[in-house]
């Protein structure tokens, strides 16, 4: 194995082991940044000892011991309670009598811990960005490397996050508990919302970009199922990863060979990853059961669930569609939901309908700059044959497009435009 | 990254030993917590299933068990992982159940990654498809 190899494979014990490392130190020390600077330790001793010694034949609790003796020393150092200090000796003790065996860290388990650590990684007292940089490191056990990377954000950026997190945390001196009640449901959304902007930055990401990019989808992912496993009662949760799984089924199909978004309706649905669908169909499922139909993911779930459902893009079910965003605008007020139901209704009821719609969209602020707005209202005064007006839309959203890609597709389709407005 | 794992055997099937049920249950559990395995299933003996073959350009039916048949497939786990290390230590760890719950016991997991649009695997498939 060469030294790369055997870096490349300490990660990879590392990441399985991990989650059940810093929840194991969470709870033994009440103290989760502290925790997570001793489990980043124990994977140092690895990196160090691991190539000349070889991996051992147990690598998870040789983490764990190493980790755990960190924390003891720590707590030693510290001076801290002596009683607390005991029971840990003494659990220590009692499990090196009991020789661990294979399966011994199997029996352990993590569930209510690990919930335990995600709401604390995700506290709501921390930035959105800090959030999401300590979720990936405390939970999917990145790199502060590969989550810049993943970024496109310089190492040092990722680093003070981690660092201004973790210290905010320590400060803030809250309790390391799972919120009940009322808070449950406030703290679970910021958990969520933490998931899901993870899960976008990786979906956004073009092809050819580092592969840690669109990695992050599937971090988000893992991250859904576990949450969904761990509070298998929360109908949102089962929503977004619902909405995760059904929008990651048409990876496959989003691009053509030179990188180009295929959009939607014109892609080859035989490229759709059948398993996610019917993972991300039961989950959905799971969610209503759970009488989540109205939730903000479960809706915009259902919503992609109709495509993914459809085996022609023909066979759409658009009135669903455009009721499912009537939904949604009464769950969550925003202009860009409104222009998501006027292409629904666009295409459930015409053209006709629906322009209107988009029309009284043209004075919100946060569409102003929205290219998309004018795609959509191109199109619809396009298809009622209105092509100079069509044109002139398609031609502003270019100037308002953030990339090359989309510029293009909005130009060919402002020449187009213009072409049936020179013919008719 | 997708990979999909195949346990074959070349010795005479024999249910599980209960521990091993018991120890591989609990490593499922984990995996499915860890979100990391999204499907998994063991497979009835040969004898329940049947072959379709092409030979000489004929197509046959034959129903199992199959005698020329030397590894036997037992089942299946898909997993979304990082990469071949993480799922090499996956593999490695369920394997070592194996050893431990099952004395005796001889066989190979084999850890396969999905062909995927984009993936350096599938491009040489295709390469070769059109050679």
């Amino acid at each position: 194995m060469t030294a790369t190899d055997i870096h490349r494979t300490i990660l990879a014990v590392w990441r399985i082991e991990q989650p059940r490392l810093i929840t194991s130190l969470s709870r033994m020390l009440r103290d989760v940044p502290l925790a997570e600077d001793l489990t980043q330790e124990a994977l140092l001793a690895a990196l160090e000892h691991w190539p000349k010694a070889g991996v051992p034949e147990q690598p998870g609790a040789w983490l764990m011991a190493t980790a755990k003796r960190r924390a003891l020393d720590h707590l030693r150092r510290g001076q801290m309670l002596a009683r607390k200090h005991a029971i840990v000796a003494r659990d220590m003790e009692r499990e090196q009598q009991a020789m661990p065996d294979w399966d011994a860290a199997l029996d352990d388990d993590i569930g209510d811990e690990l919930l335990r650590l995600i709401f604390t990684a995700c506290h709501p007292l921390l930035s959105r960005e800090a959030r999401t940089a300590l979720a990936l490191r405390m939970i999917c056990g990145l790199t502060t490397e590969e989550i810049a990377r993943a970024f496109l954000l310089p190492e040092t950026t990722i680093a003070q996050r981690i660092v201004r997190a973790k210290r905010t945390l320590s400060e803030s001196g809250l309790a390391y508990e799972t919120p009940r009640g009322e808070q449950l449901s406030e703290r679970l959304s910021s958990v969520l919302e933490v998931v899901y902007l993870i899960f976008n930055e990786g979906y956004t990401a073009a092809r050819g970009e580092h592969w840690l990019r669109p990695q992050l989808c599937h971090e988000a992912l893992r991250m859904g199922r576990v949450l969904t496993a761990i509070a298998p009662f929360e109908p949102e949760a089962h929503g977004l990863l619902a909405l995760m799984e059904l929008n990651a089924s048409r990876t496959a199909a989003r691009t053509d060979n030179a990188g180009e978004p295929i959009l939607l309706l014109e892609q080859n649905r035989g490229l759709w990853d059948q398993l996610q669908i019917r993972r991300g169909m039961q989950a959905l499922g799971r969610a209503r059961e759970l009488g989540g139909a109205g939730g903000y993911y479960v809706l915009q779930a259902a919503i992609i669930a109709c495509h993914a459902e459809a085996t022609t893009a023909g066979e759409t079910d658009w009135p669903r569609i455009s009721g499912l965003y009537e939904e949604l605008a009464s769950v969550v007020r925003s202009p860009i939901v409104e222009l998501n139901r006027a292409v629904a209704v666009g295409m459930a009821e015409g053209p006709a309908a629906a322009l209107p719609m988009v029309e009284r969209l043209a004075h919100e602020p946060v569409l102003k700059t929205y290219h998309l707005l004018g795609s959509v209202r191109g199109d619809l005064l396009h298809k009622l044959g209105r092509f100079e007006e069509a044109r002139a839309a398609f031609e502003a959203a270019a100037e308002l497009a953030g990339n090359k890609r989309e510029q293009d597709l909005l130009r060919r389709r402002a020449a187009e435009a213009g072409a049936a407005a020179v013919s008719t | 990254m997708r990979f999909m794992y195949i346990v074959t055997s070349s010795q005479p099937p024999r249910p599980p030993t209960p521990a091993l049920m018991e120890a591989m249950g609990k490593l499922a559990d984990r995996e499915i917590k860890a979100g990391r395995m999204i499907d998994n299933g063991g497979l009835m003996p040969v004898a329940m299933g049947a072959q379709v073959r092409i030979t000489d350009g004929k197509l046959s039916v034959v129903d199992g068990p199959f005698v020329e048949t030397k590894e036997m497939i037992g089942g299946y786990a898909i997993f979304e992982l990082r990469d071949k290390e993480e799922a090499v230590a996956a593999a490695v760890e369920f394997m070592q159940l194996h050893r431990e719950h099952m004395p005796g016991w001889e066989g190979t997991c084999e850890v396969r990654a999905f062909a995927t649009a984009g993936a350096d695997g599938s491009c040489q498939v295709d390469a070769l498809a059109h050679s």
